[in-house]
């Protein structure tokens, strides 16, 4: 609550305003009656789904309790799966957050004109939601077969990127793709950090003697540290659900877990529908720890950018 | 000194290449289908496909429809949570934020599991039925984003005295809210409104799952069949959401002069 509505509160609160009135004020029935709907809606369809889905990951096809569909999850196909989308995530996590925050470096700091910095900004914010399947369209026109770039590197330079070991439907490609969407989320994340670097900091540790390299080591990294970080695993749980984007780009060629699960619920391709909800709680796991690293280490990081 | 502003520029410079290279490339494609010249057939091949009308107004229905429900079911609660309930606020934040826990896929796994044809609430056995559940599903994926958009405009407004004042001036809860607090934070709810129809226009999953005919399923239908109207749909879908991203800074920059007068 801010404080001008505190405020506010304190001013108004002697002032009698009629016996119906302090009634709707003493019960909060109508306050309830309003909550409710949000509550009833969130139950429906977001909680109560989630939850039966995770513990149908319990129960074997007779109904009985199991735990053979968690131990399941240890089979080849699965584990593969997840071990691709673990590494796709973390490397589109990773250089997502290293190129962003260089971006973001460059355009605050690097003394560039004020208007690249909210271009910039502003093309961050429709880059971040250009995601899915028109995302997946735009690089296969670009650095497909017949992608724009393939063409001319191969006709006008010589070079077929194809014939080098490129391939846009593969763990690089589709981590360039992803990209697109991972650096412009992070300059828009980190960006009010960096502004929160503040001037005088540098300065006196100019004053002190200290060199560039030596502001960023000892003062500029440890404050954004605990964001860096915090950023770093939203980006991972970003990707790690995406789907739309793999999907588009390599068909179901790709092992990854969102598109097993797709094909697992259009068709029980690991025949057994327990496995699926398993696979799901797994899923649910990974992105849950991702996001509360991501709340505990932002709630650290507030500390110094007030 | 220098050395630093001419980092900044290559930095710069690389990415501004990374993130326009595929759009140039897109957009020069999507002109590509006639063989000898530059012309804009594959984008008219859309707009004259009649799938793409059908499905575009499908989705567009469906996000108006996420807006109103996610409208009514959310600015109620967030309006008392402020009011009375203050001690609500973290479980509020908690429940809009787990959709962003919770990928989609999974969200819409659990609503076939949960509203199959054998349950007690059998959503998915009628037409209509499923295009309920789908716009549900909607609401529920743009809750985090039409919350933070509501409660960031209660914020900059003063609930408690606007409230005390329609009171006295004997009007009802329902007719505050739809009367006083909605106006004065319409230029919040139409960012989330907006942001919820950049989630919409071209989702894909649920709908594919659950069969329905929206954008995103004609788009990936078209992408595997077509060579050059992907493209053409690439750069409409990059248009729209630049649209309605440009909307919102708009109304961002002009939300805080009217809120706070109130």
């Amino acid at each position: 609550m801010s404080t001008v509505s505190l405020a506010a509160d304190k001013a108004t609160g002697p002032v009698s305003t009629g016996p119906a009135v302090s009634l709707w004020r003493s019960i909060p029935i109508g306050a309830w009656l309003g909550v409710l709907p949000f509550i009833a809606f969130a139950l429906l369809f977001l909680i109560v789904p989630t939850l039966f889905l995770v513990s149908s990951a319990f129960v074997d096809r007779d109904g009985n309790l199991t735990l053979q569909n968690i131990i399941d999850l240890g089979t080849d196909q699965v584990v593969n799966a997840f071990s691709i989308s673990i590494r796709i995530s973390a490397a589109s996590a990773f250089f997502g957050a290293l190129i962003g925050l260089a971006m973001a470096l460059a355009i605050i700091r690097g003394r560039l004109p004020s208007a690249i910095r909210s271009t910039v900004m502003t093309f961050s914010g429709v880059a971040s939601n250009f995601a899915g399947l028109p995302l997946a369209f735009a690089f296969i026109a670009t650095l497909g077969r017949l992608g724009l770039v393939t063409v001319i590197l191969r006709t006008v330079f010589g070079f077929d990127i194809y014939k080098s070991g490129f391939n846009l439907l593969s763990f690089v490609g589709l981590t360039l793709t992803y990209l697109y969407f991972q650096i412009p989320l992070m300059i828009l994340i980190i960006a009010p950090a960096i502004d929160g670097l503040k001037k005088e900091w540098s300065e006196a540790a100019a004053t002190l003697g200290a060199s560039r390299w030596q502001f960023w080591l000892y003062i500029g990294f440890p404050v954004l540290w605990p964001n860096l970080l915090g950023t770093l695993s939203l980006l991972f749980a970003n990707a790690f659900g995406a789907i739309a984007t793999a999907y588009a780009l390599t068909g179901s060629s790709l092992n990854i877990v969102p598109i097993l699960l797709y094909a697992q619920i259009r068709g029980d391709v690991l025949h057994n529908p327990g496995l699926g909800a398993a696979l799901a709680l797994g899923m649910i796991v990974i992105t849950a720890c991702a996001n509360v690293l991501y709340i505990v280490v932002r709630t650290r990081a507030e500390r110094w950018l007030k | 000194m220098i050395a630093r502003r001419f980092w900044a520029w290559v930095v710069f410079g690389l990415g501004a290449a990374y993130f326009l290279l595929p759009l140039l490339a897109t957009f020069i494609f999507s002109m590509q289908m006639r063989r000898d010249r530059l012309t804009f057939d594959a984008y008219l091949s859309v707009f004259a496909d009649e799938r793409f009308q059908s499905t575009f107004t499908y989705s567009l229905l469906c996000a108006v429809f996420a807006i109103i429900v996610g409208i009514i079911i959310v600015l109620p609660a967030a309006y008392f949570v402020r009011l009375r309930l203050q001690w609500l606020r973290p479980v509020m934040e908690f429940i809009t934020l787990l959709p962003l826990i919770v990928p989609p896929i999974i969200l819409v796994f659990g609503h076939i599991k949960l509203f199959n044809s054998s349950s007690i609430l059998p959503l998915t056995n009628s037409t209509f039925g499923t295009d309920v559940l789908i716009v549900c599903g909607y609401v529920t994926l743009a809750l985090p984003y039409m919350y933070r958009a509501i409660d960031t405009g209660l914020r900059t407004i003063d609930v408690q005295t606007l409230t005390e004042a329609a009171t006295i001036l004997g009007a009802d809860p329902i007719r505050t809210m739809v009367q006083v607090i909605f106006p004065n934070i319409f230029v919040a709810v139409l960012s989330g409104a907006f942001l919820t129809f950049a989630i919409v226009i071209g989702e894909f999953v649920l709908a594919s799952l659950l069969n329905r005919p929206a954008f995103g399923v004609y788009m990936q239908n078209v992408g595997a069949n077509r060579a050059y109207e992907p493209s053409a749909l690439a750069i409409i879908s990059f248009a729209l959401t630049w649209g309605a991203m440009g909307v919102i800074q708009l109304l961002d920059r002009f939300a805080p002069r009217t809120a706070r007068q109130a």
